[in-house]
Parts: C-alpha cells; structure tokens; sequence
C-alpha cells in the first residue's frame, strides 16, 4: 500500500509543485497530470487503453477484476447508474478525505438500488495553486478505496480553473453498477407497520469535518465514517430479498431522509429517541455547538425500511456484517401525520422532526 | 420486534453533569407531582429562549397538566438576544459585511436574521466575507492572522455571553490589534422582566429566570423584583429535570400566595454569581437604553462599548450612514416575545411567514419561540401532533 | 441565550497572558479561557459557554438536587402505599 506522492508519480513531472492553468490546456502538461499521477493509482485494463471513453466488454481479457466485471456487465438485466460531485473542505480530514467521499458515494448510490457498483468514471477540476503533492495523495485515497470497493475507474477528466475558483479540488464521479435479478428491493412500497432500521452511529462525518474547520476546532476521537456499503446491502438483501426501500443519509442527515420518504410515500415516521445511536463525542460535540445530531451528514451509513415480519433478520444480517455491527431499529412507519416525521422524546413527549432548512449552523443560544 | 444492542453507546448516558438530568422517570414524576400540587391553572415564562427550546424539543410542556382549571400554561419570554437585536444593528452588520477588507465574524445564530432586504448569508454569497465562529476570541485571532484587514465581530447577547465579549476587547486592546472591533447589541434580563410585567394585557404570574445569565450576574438583581412585582422568580436550568423543578417550586410558591426569588439551579448559580465576570463587565461596558426587536425601548436594558474602549466600537470606526430599518408590517414578533399572542396564532404563522421566508427574527433563531413552534409542532392540512 | 455544557478541567495553561485550559467534554477537548475562574482547578467541572468558563460546578449542590428527586418519588409511594392500606381496611404504618 503507498503512502505518500512519490509512490503515485513514477513519472517525472517538468518541475511544478503546484497546479497551473496549463495543466487543464489538454497538452503535453495535462499528459502529465495523467501519465503521473492518475493512470498509476487507477490503472485498469480499460482505462490504459486511454480512449475518450471505455468500452466494457471482456474483449482482450484474461483473467482480474476487470474481466469479472465485464461478465456482471454481459449478464445485466438491470443496469443502474449514478453521479454525483464532491466540494468537501478541507480536502482531508479525520477519518478520510475527498478522494474516499468521491468513491463511497457514487458506490453508495448505486448500492441503494440493490445494484453491485462495477464502474467509476472520475471528472476533476482543479484550483491554479493546488499543490500536486496534495493531489497526488488524494488520488492515491480515492484509488485505494475503488481497489477495496471492487470497483473500477474507466474514464476521467481534468480541467484547471483560474486561482481563487476552485476551493482546491472538485471530483465527480458517475458509476454503473448491476442490479441482481434476485433483488426485489423497492417493489412494495412502504406502508405504515414497516420498521425503520439504521447501521450504525450517525453524525459522525459532519461533525469531523466541523473539527477541522477554522473557527470550530477542538480535538475529539472523531472520524468521517465514509465507507462503500454494497457489501452490507447484500447481506441485507439476502435476508430479506423484499426490503422496501434504502437511503443512505448524506447531506441533511437521517432528518433529510426520512422526510424525503415521508413525503415520497406519503407516510408517517415515528422514532425514539432512545434509540437513535451517537457516538458520546459526537454527542458532546453537538451539545457545545448547538447541533443535532440527526440533521448532521452520514457517509458510511444507510436507513433501510423492511417489513416489519422481517425486521429482525435483517437486523441480524445488519449485525453480522464490519459496517453494520450498530445497527438499530429506530422506529416505524405509521398511518398517522402522513409526511411528517415524529420523534417520541427521552422523557416522554414528542416533537417533529422538521426537514433541515440549509446547512446547520452552531449556535450559542 | 428486534432490541437495540446491549453496547451503551447513547450519549446522554455519558456526559457528566448533564445526564442526570434527563431521566425519563424522574421526569414523569415531576410532571406529576406538579398535576398533584396545582389546583388553579397558573401562567409561568421561562425567560430564556434556551429553556424554550429545550421545553419544546424535549416536548415538556406536553407532560404538564394543562387543564382549563387547573394546570400550567408555559408563555415564552424574550430571552432571545437573536429576535430582539435591533433591526438597525442587523442592517448595520450586513452594511460593515459588505464592504471590501472587512471580514465580519458571527455566532452561527445571526446568519439567516433578515435585515430590512437581506440576511447575512444573501451578503456572503454576494462576496461578502462572512465567518462563523465559536469563540469572540476567534475572531480576536482571526484579526491577529489579518493585519491587512478589518475585523469586525457581532458581539450579541445576554448577560451569558457579555464576559466572553467582554474579554475579547481587552485582549485586542492588551495585543494592541488596531484592526479589530465589535458591533456591540447586549440585552439584559432585569429590565426585560419589569417591562413584560408593566405590559398591558400582561399574563404572567411567574418567571423561570434564566439559569446561565444567572450564573454570570447572581441572583441578587432579582428580589426587588419580586417584591415590585409580586411574582415567584425561580432560577432554572435547562435539562428536562431542571425546568420540571423550576415550574414545580414556581408552582408550590403560586399555591401559597408567596413572590420570592428561589434558585434552583443550585450546581451552577450562586447568589453572587461569577464576580470577575461582572468586574470585567463593569470596566468594558456602559448601560445603555437599548430598543428590543418587536418590543421597544426599554430603558437601561443594553450595555455598549464604555467610553475606554471607544476605539474597538464599529459603530464609531465605521461610517455606516444613515440607516432606516423597514420592518415587514406582517409581523408580530413583539407580540410573541411579550407571551401575548402564540406563535400559531399569527396570521402570517406558516404562510407568509416560514423558517424560509421569515419575516421576523422568533421565525429564524433555532430558539425564536414562531422556529420551534413551526420545526417542532408542525400540523400539516390533516397531521395533529 | 445560554447554550452552556459542563466538563472536565484537564489542563491549565497561559495564552500571552491570557488563563486557559483545556476542558474534556465526554471525549471532546476544547480550549477554554479559564480567566473567570481563578480558583479552579485539574479535574473540576465547569460550565462552558462560547469558549468560556462561567462557572465551576459544585458538585455537592448537584447531589442534593439530585437526591431530593430521588426523594419525590419515595414520597409519593408512601402516599400511595397509605392509600392503599387505608381502602384494605388495615395500617400501612
């Protein structure tokens, strides 16, 4: 495994430590962005052939991960595709960086379908300035995770955007994947009496990057939680072929999601709040910033809603598996309030769990 | 139906100090006990806007008996230094925000109050250098980092928050930063409690005072008023356990005909309160009449930048020229934050005025009594909550 | 107002002339400006507010608090329990 630029630049770069508008001109420059830095960390049998976009099938192939993907491909019933960008800041932060955010939630995406993440494509745009070493280590990240996510980069972009454009970097990534003809995920739709599962501790990822952030800094044994997830659906799904419905809840945090089911099946939600899990300095954090933790961004969990005869199996199945060993219950689907999320209180109450507005901001009141 | 996993990984149950107080059975016994004592229905104000959040997130008004004849009705104060900031000093925060080499740094709160036409997010995105921070001395260091620039902090805030204010000035003025002021907007509590009682259709007949300004000024300025007005004052935290007990002795006290200041936050406040804080006060700050969004002035109820400290003040450093604040005719904030009307009562409640379009600050502060009635207790078309 | 948390005084130290320390919140530690409390010591706990220490909390205040709920309710089972024994026609005292 390489842990720094020098493994990720075999190739000599003419003498720029930084980024330069030249750099995104499509010459001799941008071949050496690729030739140095991309094509070694993702290197594959299709993206080697360096055309401007990749045919996948098992032509020329042998043997490897591209080989068995282009078999998944030849079999496809159900293709599922996805995109999505990445304007995280900083670029690197406890737990992960840009790089890993770029694969896991295109990766992520897909597996929300049921689909098997085969293929990326990577597009990335470049501030003038951006130091190569530090796009080099992001590369490296974001090339680690695709090998552990079994997944390929195939086709990638590089534009360079004038200094003070760009916030550093931006990524997008698309990715293809298959959707098994077993899967009968999302057939049913959700209906009150379903359970709400989630897999694990949320809040994580937005508070480790706020820990990072000037102005918000403090030390904490906070890390991003992003991670791919298809591995953990499919153990769900074997469970349960039948589950209703699966999100994985990034931006707006799990209160974002369940709104959007909410609203998208026209339900009512119900959770406990004792049931919600936080890690405690995730929860300390939020205490000192004024934040809550459900309206905080997820990049390595998923909420699923199964029926409720199923529930328990697949909490199981959850359990048994590295990304859902905390896995919970975190309430039910209901007929009543129809569109609106409820959370019944510690003590006893309740109150709604509105759809976040925008970002949430720490407060001192 | 599955049970969670035996690992106890649920915060509350770690943090020390704070977990106590949350206990779902205490609660409920509270809550009775509370339904046992009282025999009339009775109006009590918590006067900070963080006790009403905390009342409405942890739903503790729906565990008090809440009879016609007998019961508690919770009003909520104007304890929110966010709602009751002059809409001038909005204005003449977003005026200083949008002018090139200035950064103005803020509490996350103060982002989205709107201004006469805009908030502070619509001047950050137009190119304004707007930063959010935790800390006055944030900025302080920010203004350290940036001696080419102007930087200008929004000092808002109770009594709470005056001694961190308060120490930010002196350490600019000690580190001789010559490029660092404040935009000073601090409400006191006192004079807000004699206004609300001197209101005309005033309810309320009991305060919860505010247990954290409490913890900075003491419980001494209280008594005068208890006696001026005849009310119970209890001062009160803000976990589920501290506001239950706080509404139960104001109750025991309402039950026996007596207006004394009680402190029931004993762990936090004393009746002296935090005397370096309010020695430092004293040196920085001047009382001063202040207007309170949607209420008025109210005499002596603000403190500004003393005379000394005259040079760390943006609105000497800045000419911000005349401002003239337009406030929407919609909108009946000052009405909420006197307990006079409930947020669902306004007409504009959840039409012309949502947490998207707020016409007033109650709407957009995550504490404004109008935000945590529509985040909190919404009823769409047919859903009752 | 008022979003103040308690935790744990770690360490003490001086920021150009300025008392701060760093405090433990559950696992979190944040710098905090300690000069509003000249008396407080490693392994108090005090209550934060936007990066300063307001107050030290006392713990034997806490307790009692804490001990007079646990109290509440044993009251009220012994009211109940003298219900009860009153309606069964026999003492519960």
């Amino acid at each position: 495994m390489s842990d720094g630029p020098a493994s990720a630049c075999p190739l000599p770069l003419r003498d720029y430590a930084h980024v330069v508008l030249g750099h995104g001109a499509g010459g001799a420059l941008s071949r050496d962005l690729i030739e140095g830095i991309f094509l070694p960390a993702f290197s594959n049998e299709w993206l080697d052939q360096r055309g401007d976009s990749a045919v996948l099938d098992s032509t020329g192939l042998s043997s490897g991960t591209a080989l068995d993907i282009a078999r998944h491909l030849g079999n496809a019933g159900r293709l599922a595709v996805s995109t999505d960008s990445y304007v995280v800041r900083p670029l690197v932060f406890p737990g992960g960086s840009i790089g890993d955010l770029a694969v896991h939630g295109t990766v992520n995406d897909l597996a929300m379908s049921g689909a098997r993440p085969l293929v990326l494509t990577a597009g990335f745009i470049l501030e003038e300035g951006l130091a190569i070493a530090a796009l080099a280590t992001i590369v490296e990240r974001m090339a680690r995770a695709a090998r552990e996510a079994g997944v390929v980069i195939v086709a990638g972009d590089t534009k360079v955007v004038e200094r003070g454009h760009g916030d550093g970097l931006y990524i997008n990534t698309a990715g293809i994947g298959v959707v098994p003809p077993e899967v009968r995920l999302g057939n049913e739709p959700v209906r009150p009496g379903d359970v709400v599962l989630v897999s694990g501790t949320i809040g994580d990822h937005g508070l480790a990057i706020m820990s990072v952030r000037e102005g918000l800094e403090f030390d904490a044994p906070i890390a991003s939680d992003t991670a791919p997830l298809h591995g953990l659906v499919s153990t769900m799904l074997a469970a349960c072929p039948g589950i209703r419905l699966l999100r994985d809840p990034t931006r707006g945090g799990v209160a974002a999601s369940l709104n959007e089911i909410a609203a998208l099946a026209s339900v009512g939600i119900e959770i406990d709040e004792d049931a919600v899990p936080v890690r405690p300095a995730v929860a300390a954090a939020c205490e000192i910033l004024g934040l809550d933790p459900l309206l905080v961004a997820n990049e390595g969990k998923l909420l699923a809603i199964v029926p409720a005869a199923a529930a328990d199996a697949v909490l199981a199945a959850m359990r048994a598996h590295p990304r859902g060993r905390d896995a919970v219950a975190l309430g039910r689907i209901v007929a009543a309030h129809t569109q609106l999320v409820v959370m019944r209180t510690a003590i006893g109450g309740t109150r709604v769990i509105p759809l976040p507005l925008g970002e949430q901001l720490p407060r001192i009141c | 139906m599955a049970t969670r996993p035996e690992r106890p990984h649920y915060e509350s149950r770690i943090m020390k100090h704070l977990a106590e107080y949350r206990d779902a059975d205490t609660a409920r016994r509270l809550a009775a006990e509370i339904g046992r004592i009282a025999t009339r229905p009775w109006a009590i104000m918590e006067v900070c806007g963080g006790q009403t959040h905390s009342i409405i997130r942890n739903g503790i008004d729906q565990l008090l008996p809440r009879g016609s004849d007998r019961g508690v009705e919770l009003i909520h104060g104007p304890g929110c230094p966010v709602c009751v900031t002059p809409l001038e000093t909005i204005d003449r925060a977003l005026a200083i925000a949008r002018r090139p080499g200035t950064i103005l740094c803020s509490f996350g709160d103060m982002l989205r109050v709107p201004g006469s036409r805009e908030d502070l997010f619509a001047v950050k995105a137009a190119g304004g250098d707007v930063r959010v921070v935790y800390s006055p001395l944030d900025a302080v260091k920010l203004a350290r980092r940036h001696p080419e620039r102007e930087v200008v902090f929004l000092a808002i805030g109770f009594e709470t928050t005056a001694p961190a204010n308060a120490m930010a000035v002196k350490v600019a003025a000690e580190q001789g930063l010559r490029n660092f002021s404040m935009l000073v907007s601090h409400v006191l509590v006192p004079p807000a409690i004699a206004a609300i009682m001197q209101a005309a259709g005033n309810r309320v007949q009991a305060f919860l005072a505010a247990g954290h300004v409490c913890s900075v000024m003491g419980t001494w300025q209280y008594p005068p008023l208890a006696r001026e007005w005849r009310v119970p004052i209890v001062v009160t935290g803000f976990e589920p356990l501290d506001l239950l007990e706080g509404i139960r002795r104001a109750v025991v006290q309402l039950e026996a005909g007596r207006h004394e200041v009680e402190n029931a936050y004993p762990r936090a406040v004393t009746e002296r309160g935090n005397e370096a804080a309010q020695q430092v006060i004293a040196e920085v700050f001047t009382p001063v009449d202040r207007a309170w969004r949607g209420i008025g002035v109210i005499p002596a109820s603000g403190w500004r930048l003393a005379d000394a400290y005259a040079a760390y003040d943006a609105e000497q450093r800045f000419d911000l020229g005349g401002i003239t604040a337009v406030e929407s005719p919609l909108c009946r904030s000052g009405e909420v934050l006197r307990g006079m009307l409930k947020p669902d009562q306004c007409p504009a409640f959840g039409r012309e005025c949502t947490p998207r379009t707020p016409l007033g600050a109650t709407m957009v502060s995550s504490e404004g009594a109008c935000a945590a009635y529509y985040n909190f207790r919404q009823a769409r078309d047919s859903a009752h909550v | 107002m008022c979003l103040a948390v308690p935790g744990r005084v770690e360490s003490i130290h001086d920021d150009r002339g300025v008392r701060m320390g760093k405090v433990n919140f559950a696992g979190v530690v944040k710098d905090v400006c300690l000069a509003y409390l000249p008396e407080i010591a490693v392994g108090d706990y005090t209550l934060v507010h936007v990066g300063f220490a307001l107050a030290t909390i006392d713990e034997a205040a806490a307790q009692e608090t804490l001990r007079t709920f646990a109290e509440l309710g044993i009251l009220e089972e012994g009211l109940a329990e003298l219900r009860d024994g009153d309606e069964a026609g026999a003492s519960a005292l």
